[in-house]
């Protein structure tokens, strides 16, 4: 008995690790294949494009298997937090196997930009189809979406005419009905990071602080979690970005929320347009394949793929002549801010610093 | 000293050719030789643990290159509370995982008790759910908006004298839940394997199941106890996920703002240098409390027939603290992502799925045997060679546990990338950094050594260096030692290693993300990504996933160490 079960046991794994050592052989062998085709060099379709993406799986897959079946192009890609992405890229160096880097942010590709790791791109292609502010001044990073953060507040509590500014949360009016996120999501440095660029940051703290303590309960570990307390009653309004109540919406058509789209009146006490963000993409420095990378790139920013690029995720398409899907639309038209969205990245530390000094955890 | 079952089964084991005496004879292969040689096994050991040195080398080096701007903005505003915060989180969930894992391991290993035997393997389950999404599922239920509160509010109005969610003690009960199933199987093992005789003593004199647990089981257990909470304690000092889902400030949370905030990941490392000088401590205290002492038994007979059976009262008690641990570690959680998973169920249960399942496993259980080997050796070597060298290795190689996975990752990234430039300089193709699986298992190893290390260590104790001498002067040679002597008595430590290292690799997520190969995904990662996106719903069905699937190895384990038991 014993025998057979150690018998058993001594198979189970041997066959175990056959398995793995096959895997694992498998693996050096495609990497075989590829280097193999890296030097025959003159089949560059065979060849396939290597993307690093925090944008996940489910967001990019389908725009990349699109450019797949038009094109005939390959694409490979693995998805990580972006800080960890441009950490790895700066350590591989000139032996990176990527060519383009993907974010849900215009932060990290302003920081991936300032590193040197991006490739400035000479393409009318993205002059014409992305607005200037969206996108750097060297095209070395450009938006492909567009993400609006904006204020969500209960359709049972609070009536629209009571809301007019992101900076105006922080009136008296509001005290212990506000929600907000946690400051450590980027989102929401990238939109402090904005009010200081319009208002500097002595006032930018005192809006930060006013917010503060206007707050209901402590800051919430996400979006969906804020939206859920104002529906509980806990407070009454907060900032999204608003492919988060779309999906909320999408899942209970009797939402008791609403979006408002502050900051529409030019007014000197306030910044200028919703606040919005970006997810986009640049060209890596060392990529192998740089004219073909930037052709996925330019390809993304096109109206094939802007139908879906945003659309999958309920954003706004990058380019205003592209038409937005009929739900997001039913939200309201809204004008955005057109800050140059590189701002965000060069603003951010400040911005976080000034969070951490007005107590928003 | 009486013939234990185990000595027996390893005089079975010898093979048909009897090998010389004291002299390696002239069959021994080169392999034995090498392993004999005690003199080489320093160097050995060393090699070893050069990817974690190389790791922990490059978070040091950090130190070199204050970043004062960042560090002074941290030391300000920041610092004080998340030190506060980190020491309250450890100190908390030590304690609460050490009374919970220890009572639950003497309840189920030296008590008899109605559903002992389910609750046995049951109760480890809970060691399978990622912390961060036992701490979502918590948080939904329990928080204002959550169903307990709301249906509070439906029946009495108000919920405000309910407990806030999001504060030191709910993140430490979640801690605690997950955590807890380290030390109660570290603890079982010991309970287990301190043979009956001494309790037998215990209850010759008279001592009830609960004196005998305080004055004889207890005391015997200490450096088993100790070494999970250890374990314990580096899990919570490395934990991001769960303190970020409860917006608790820890060290982690300062390294993690340090890097992706403030785009600096010198002052990041800088302060992942002072995690890691402050586990370096905490060792050197435990090896120091535990020098003087000898665990060793000499023999492993039968525990089946001096369980306590607990009557009246007590065993309903037993029944009902076993009942709660579970209901709250796995039932609720489980119950929460069912309830997820079930929409999504038909669409999502396709190819890919099963593909993730496959690579999880696979991944899991090779790293599970390759961790396990390694670890034996570490303590064998440390057993057979007490040099200073050893000592600083196998020190080493169980650091790469209290780093935050990330760090622990970028860590190793850059020697390796360095090696790369090298190789390729000198014109060797190195296109091997990305793709092979290689540098993956090398991570976790570094990551996963302490997990491994920890059981087998402690059941090494359990062997009297007089064996030893005695094996020797029969003539074994330090392979056969290891073989025939070793293994039979270290083979439960062996086992709960590799329970540890299993479940520890399907959970664990930053090495795995950036080291896989393009296209190769965990469960761990799908979870990672869908959860990262909001998407509980979706995420739900690979969490519930990664739990079924690290039933497997526990239910064998505890099948494997309750047969020999009974």
């Amino acid at each position: 008995m014993k025998r057979t079960l150690r018998k058993t046991k001594r198979a189970l794994i041997a066959s175990l690790a056959a398995t793995l050592a096959v895997t694992v052989l498998v693996g050096c062998g495609k990497q075989a294949d590829d280097a193999s085709q890296q030097t025959a060099g003159t089949v560059a379709e065979a060849k396939p494009l290597i993307v690093y993406s925090s944008r996940a799986e489910h967001l990019i897959q389908p725009v990349f298997d699109l450019y797949t079946q038009q094109t005939g192009k390959q694409i490979q890609f693995i998805t990580d937090k972006a800080g960890v992405l441009i950490e790895r890229l700066k350590q591989e160096g000139e032996s990176t196997p990527a060519d383009v880097f993907i974010t849900v942010d215009a932060g990290n590709l302003g920081y991936a930009a300032a590193e040197g790791l991006l490739l400035p791109l000479q393409s009318p292609v993205l002059e014409a189809n992305v607005p200037a502010h969206l996108r750097d001044e060297e095209n070395r990073w450009t938006g492909l979406s567009l993400r609006a953060r904006t204020i969500v507040y209960s359709t049972e509590r609070v009536s629209p005419e009571e809301l007019s500014t992101y900076e105006a949360l922080g009136d008296e009016g509001w005290e212990g009905r506000l929600c907000l996120r946690t400051s450590k999501k980027v989102y929401n440095q990238s939109l402090v990071a904005m009010l200081i660029a319009e208002h500097g940051e002595e006032q930018t703290q005192q809006i930060v602080e006013a917010w503060v303590n206007n707050l209901a309960v402590a800051p919430l570990s996400n979006d969906t979690k804020e939206m859920e307390a104002i529906i509980a009653g806990q407070c009454d309004v907060g900032i999204v970005n608003s492919y988060y109540f779309g999906r909320m919406k999408v899942a209970n058509p009797d939402l008791a929320l609403a979006l408002f789209w502050p900051n529409q009146n030019a007014d000197e006490s306030s910044t200028i347009g919703v606040h919005v963000n970006i997810s986009g993409a640049g060209v890596l420095n060392h990529s192998k394949q740089a004219a073909a990378a930037q052709a996925f790139v330019e390809w993304m920013a096109s109206d094939d793929a802007q139908a879906i690029f945003g659309g999958v995720n309920q954003e706004y398409p990058i380019n205003p002549a592209i038409a937005v899907d009929p739900e997001v639309k039913s939200w309201g038209d809204f004008k955005a801010s057109d800050l140059p969205l590189s701002r965000a990245y060069e603003l951010q530390p400040a911005a976080v610093k000034l969070m951490d000094r007005a107590g928003y955890h | 000293m009486t013939t234990s079952p185990a000595s027996n089964v390893a005089l079975e084991d010898r093979p048909a050719v009897p090998s010389g005496s004291l002299s390696a004879g002239s069959g021994v292969s080169l392999f034995q030789r090498l392993f004999n040689a005690k003199a080489l096994w320093p160097l050995f050991l060393l090699i070893l643990s050069l990817p974690t040195l190389l790791a922990l080398g490059s978070v040091l080096a950090s130190l070199f290159n204050l970043d004062t701007d960042t560090l002074s903005h941290l030391l300000e505003y920041l610092l004080p509370g998340a030190l506060g915060n980190t020491l309250l989180l450890v100190s908390g969930t030590a304690i609460c995982s050490a009374v919970v894992g220890v009572a639950l391991a003497w309840l189920t290993a030296v008590c008899d008790f109605p559903l002992r035997r389910f609750f046995s393997w049951a109760l480890l389950l809970p060691m399978a759910i990622p912390g961060y999404v036992m701490a979502f599922a918590f948080v939904g239920l329990f928080e204002f908006s959550g169903p307990v509160q709301s249906t509070i509010r439906s029946w009495f109005g108000s919920s405000t004298w309910f407990p806030d969610v999001y504060s030191f003690g709910g993140v430490t009960i979640v801690m605690s839940l997950v955590l807890y199933p380290y030390v109660y199987l570290i603890a079982r093992n010991a309970f287990q394997t301190q043979g009956r005789r001494s309790i037998e003593v215990g209850q010759s004199l008279g001592l009830s199941p609960v004196r005998s647990f305080f004055r004889v089981s207890l005391p015997m257990a200490r450096p088993w106890i100790v070494g999970g909470v250890l374990l314990v304690v580096m899990e919570t000092l490395a934990d991001f996920g769960t303190v970020a889902t409860f917006n608790y400030d820890t060290l982690t949370t300062l390294i993690y703002k340090s890097w992706f905030s403030l785009y600096s990941l010198p002052a990041a490392l800088q302060v992942a240098s002072v995690l890691l000088l402050a586990v370096v401590v905490i060792m050197v205290i435990e090896r120091r409390s535990r020098a003087a002492q000898r665990y060793s038994q000499s023999q492993h007979a039968s525990l089946a027939s001096s369980r306590f059976v607990l009557s009246g009262k007590r065993r309903w008690v037993a029944v009902v603290f076993c009942g709660l641990v579970f209901l709250f570690a796995f039932v609720m959680p489980s119950l929460r992502l069912l309830s997820w998973a079930m929409p999504n169920l038909a669409s999502d249960l396709n190819g890919h799925f099963f593909g993730y399942v496959w690579s999880t496993l696979s991944l899991a259980s090779f790293s599970m045997l390759l961790i396990a080997v390694l670890a034996l050796m570490l303590a064998y070597g440390a057993r057979i060679n007490q040099s200073l060298p050893t000592r600083f290795a196998v020190r080493a190689s169980t650091l790469g546990y209290a780093l935050p996975g990330t760090v622990l990752a970028i860590g190793l990234f850059a020697p390796i990338s360095m090696m790369n430039h090298w190789l390729q300089d000198i014109g060797v193709p190195a296109s091997w950094l990305q793709g092979t699986f290689l540098i993956m298992f090398m991570a976790y190893g570094v990551r996963f050594m302490a997990v491994a290390y920890s059981p087998i260590e402690n059941n090494y104790l359990r062997i009297t260096p007089s064996i030893d001498d005695a094996a020797h002067s029969l003539g074994l040679t330090g392979l056969q030692v290891l073989r025939r002597v070793h293994l039979p008595i270290v083979r439960r430590g062996i086992l709960t290693a590799m329970v540890l290292v299993f479940v520890d690799v399907m959970k664990e997520l930053p090495i795995t993300l950036m080291t896989r190969p393009f296209g190769f995904n965990t469960l761990a990662v799908r979870v990672f990504e869908l959860s990262s996106e909001g998407l509980w719903q979706r995420a739900a069905l690979p969490a519930l996933a990664i739990m079924l699937v690290g039933l497997i190895p526990v239910m064998f384990l505890i099948r494997k160490t309750d047969q020999a038991q009974e």
